[in-house]
């Protein structure tokens, strides 16, 4: 069919988030990136060099929790929260230890969300990083816990908090526990809401479902990065339903601002000053 | 029997004759008095609100509306709420607050529309306000899945102080039919997605997502719709006993523990 053939064209944002965009390129792994939303193909060095932003459209691909980290947090300030907290398998999933278990192996992390307190540009604050290498950071037990203690933690020490999202939406091998999550985190952001404390959301590639319908959703401030993937429905779920193609920029930042669903979309290399003015604007006593 | 008991209750839930929300309220409330319209974009059919008495106690009922026709569904969209129901849902809620009102919420939806116009609006950001402030909200909440209980689109309604399933019902993180797609490729194979999912009201009673569980008449609650309705009205009447003699800084606190208490993890 004809309409194929445009599918095939049009499609490529949609399957970006559940596949590795660099295979799609014939040329040895490790040297290329492919842009997913633009197609340029950029040397894997001058990719690197750019923080992982495409030069072409200004695409910020996905990094690890590691980089995060470390393009976010004071050298040295990061203390990690609850670091060996590992999932058990609540409904007896098929296969769901082994995935997990295999997922720490290849990725070096515990789970799909790294949480703890650091300085940025000197300022204290709680933070979170999610981490889509690690089963999409679909949200599970572990990840809904981690959250809700780094909230309660904020509360309790007065602090404010910063969570770079990234999310498939919840983790449906753990069932309904997985969407108690959502009410759990929720619950504990409206608690720190409550004490008059600062959340600020950075959305990166992608944040959806789930993630979407709760935390991600709830901050004071609501940042992104240029052209990442924001959404509560799957594109192709969207597409299935009302049976045609969508545009390229569906649930992008650009459209999120747009709608006003956010508040300014950063770049990464400003993202650590912006984040470190809005804890000064923040600071206790602020107002008086 | 069939090898497949969830599916079995799947298509008594989705049996054409299922009494709907429009059934139960006249038939559990008197002098339901309908309030439309979010007051920021428009009134959306697929969730309908009001203020009525519940054995003489003025309470706010919010429901998800499934039609029996072709021309009722179209108006309530498959009780597929955009984010003005969830908005008009929230609206409702805060006014129940203010005036002491207990609010009922009855459930049952496919789940949030999946759409241009609900991502133009929000919808994730809808359903993430509704959760957040259900946690928090200073007057008792009780919610009542009487068919589906699809996903978030459900708990945007169910962040509650007691929760029950009718006993045919289902509450899920995901549709079967998208479960199978996700994990074997293959939507067709739902009904063998639906016995893995653990989705029915005795396995949420058990996993303690649902603190009680409705019975129906044999057969499901379309072979007799008014013992349903009376079996829900008791429900209610005996949660709604539970969550009124309890203080509210001791309501809000209960509700936040137990939400608190969801996970499986080890340290």
């Amino acid at each position: 069919m004809l309409e194929d053939l445009f599918n095939k064209v049009k499609s490529r944002m949609a399957d970006a988030p559940y596949r590795e965009s660099h295979s799609e390129v014939n040329v040895p792994k490790g040297l290329w990136f492919k842009c997913p939303r633009c197609q340029t193909v950029t040397y894997e060095d001058d990719f690197e060099q750019a923080d992982k932003v495409c030069p072409k459209c200004g695409y910020h691909a996905r990094i690890s929790a590691v980089e995060r980290l470390a393009a976010t947090a004071d050298s040295g300030s990061f203390r990690e929260f609850d670091a060996g907290m590992t999932t058990l398998n609540p409904i007896g999933f098929p296969g769901y230890e082994i995935k997990v278990k295999s997922l720490r192996q290849e990725t070096g992390l515990r789970e799909a969300v790294v949480t703890g307190e650091c300085l940025i540009g000197g300022e204290r604050t709680v933070i979170g990083v999610m981490d889509s290498r690690f089963m999409m950071a679909s949200m599970g037990s572990v990840v809904g816990e981690k959250i809700t203690r780094a909230f309660e933690y904020a509360t309790e020490h007065r602090l404010p908090v910063v969570l770079f999202t990234a999310s498939g939406g919840a983790r449906m091998q753990e069932g309904i526990l997985s969407l108690m999550q959502m009410a759990k985190t929720a619950a504990a952001a409206a608690r720190h809401s409550d004490a008059g404390l600062l959340y600020v959301t950075v959305l990166t590639d992608p944040t959806t479902g789930g993630v979407t319908a709760s935390f991600a959703s709830l901050g004071d401030i609501i940042l992104a990065e240029p052209k990442v993937l924001v959404g509560f429905a799957g594109r192709r779920v969207i597409e299935d339903t009302i049976r045609q193609h969508l545009p390229d920029d569906f649930q992008s930042a650009e459209f999120l601002l747009e709608h006003g669903f956010v508040d300014q979309i950063v770049s990464r290399k400003d993202m650590k000053s912006v984040l470190n003015r809005l804890l000064r604007f923040h600071r206790e006593g602020g107002a008086k | 029997m069939s090898s497949f008991p969830v599916w079995d209750r799947i298509e008594i839930i989705r049996n054409k004759d299922r009494p709907t929300v429009r059934d139960y309220i006249p038939m559990i409330f008197e002098e339901y008095f309908e309030l439309h319209g979010d007051r920021y974009f428009a009134d959306d059919g697929a969730i309908t609100g009001g203020i009525a008495f519940f054995r003489g106690r003025p309470v706010t009922v919010i429901g998800m509306v499934k039609g029996k026709s072709i021309e009722e569904n179209k108006k309530s969209n498959f009780a597929m709420p955009h984010p003005e129901g969830y908005r008009k849902a929230l609206r409702l809620m805060k006014q129940a607050e203010k005036f002491n009102r207990p609010v009922i919420c009855l459930i049952d939806t496919p789940g949030a529309y999946a759409g241009i116009a609900a991502e133009e609006r929000g919808q994730g950001e809808a359903i993430a306000k509704n959760i957040f402030e259900l946690t928090r909200l200073k007057t008792p909440v009780i919610s009542i899945i009487t068919g589906e209980g699809g996903s978030g689109g459900a708990l945007a309604l169910a962040v509650c102080d007691e929760l029950a399933m009718l006993e045919n019902a289902v509450y899920s993180v995901i549709s079967p039919r998208g479960f199978a797609s996700i994990l074997w490729k293959d939507g067709s194979r739902e009904k063998e997605a639906a016995e893995l999912l653990k989705m029915t009201a005795a396995d949420l009673v058990r996993l303690k997502a649902a603190d009680a569980v409705i019975p129906e008449p044999e057969g499901g609650a379309h072979m007799g719709p008014e013992l349903a309705a009376v079996a829900i009205a008791a429900y209610i009447e005996e949660a709604l006993g539970r969550v009124t003699a309890t203080d509210m800084a001791t309501l809000l606190e209960n509700r936040y523990r137990k939400y608190r208490g969801f996970g499986c993890f080890t340290e």
